[in-house]
């Protein structure tokens, strides 16, 4: 989950949250560059007690300006537009979760087999435990299956929430009378931790999401035990 | 109707809806609401002709799996009631 001076983003849970963090790093290199050649040219400019007042043309240097910068960008935006068409594989998912949003919870339902649902509250301040995480807890977590592809749906009963979990790479508004598909992967099982991402009332900052990605054999004896 | 067992190339129970290619996109809305009134339709059909019930499983499992709770009891109520928008 996020953590106090956290510069970056939290740690990939998903590959395709790692490709997104890795693109993050190419195109974050390229504005780095880019801004301190401009700053050190600046700086140069301002320095110096040379004058030059009589340019007639700059062909060859208007030349690389306009190349160079085509080309960065296209270096950008091949990576950009492979991860993008990736999130939109067709993979088949072997099970299906709904989220539906309301003012000011998440409600979870797992209808494949048997009708499991359940309401997700935030635990207030006042009644956490000893190292637990403040606006964060939730009192009943999501239980997915690790390393198993999930199609989650999303909507809303009321309000335009919206479903986020950072770690994994996802973020989907939720919208009611629509139902909005995305795919949950993750590589290892732990707890990993989002907060709704659409202003959607006063209580928007206090109805986070907690996924806890466990093995399949815990998974199935969860459900049974939720019904 | 949750023996059910899954199309004819997979063994075993049935997982999840698989994916639809009429649906290929994030908006699911229309997925939920097809196979609710292809279900509806299937099984006025067969009662009408006096014939198993039984193909019309699939199109259960998906709108199960698929809608939300609250809409699929809200679209009961509206059949019960004769105001549900939809052609069956």
């Amino acid at each position: 989950m996020a953590y106090p001076m956290q510069l970056g983003f939290q740690d990939a849970t998903s590959p395709i949250m790692e490709e997104l963090l890795h693109f993050h790093d190419h195109t974050l290199m390229i504005v780095f560059l880019i801004s301190s050649l401009v700053l050190y040219i600046i700086s140069l400019m301002l320095t110096t007690k040379l004058t030059h007042t009589s340019t007639m043309d700059a062909q060859e240097v208007e030349t690389i300006w306009t190349i160079l910068p085509a080309i960065i960008l296209i270096m950008i935006a091949l990576p950009s537009l492979r991860i993008l068409y990736m999130m939109d594989e067709i993979n088949n998912p072997s099970l299906t979760v709904k989220t539906m949003g309301h003012q000011w919870y998440w409600s979870y339902e797992y209808t494949d087999y048997e009708d499991l649902s359940f309401d997700s509250y935030m635990i207030p301040t006042s009644e956490l435990k000893p190292g637990e995480l403040r606006l964060l807890e939730v009192d009943n977590r999501v239980v997915l299956p690790m390393e198993m592809t999930v199609r989650m749906l999303i909507s809303s009963e009321d309000v335009l929430p919206s479903w986020a979990v950072p770690s994994l790479g996802l973020k989907t508004d939720a919208i009611p009378g629509r139902l909005n598909q995305t795919t949950l992967m993750s590589t290892r099982p732990g707890l990993f931790y989002g907060q709704c991402s659409e202003i959607c009332g006063s209580n928007h900052s206090f109805m986070p999401i907690v996924l806890e990605l466990v093995p399949l054999k815990y998974f199935e004896k969860w459900s049974a035990s939720m019904l | 109707m949750l023996g059910a067992e899954c199309p004819k190339p997979c063994k075993g129970k049935w997982p999840t809806p698989p994916f639809d290619p009429r649906f290929p996109n994030q908006n699911q809305t229309r997925n939920c609401y097809q196979n609710f009134l292809d279900y509806h339709r299937c099984m006025k059909t067969m009662n009408r002709r006096g014939k198993s019930t039984q193909p019309c499983e699939y199109y259960f499992r998906v709108y199960h799996s698929l809608c939300p709770i609250s809409w699929v009891q809200r679209w009961k109520e509206q059949i019960k009631d004769g105001t549900f928008a939809g052609k069956i």
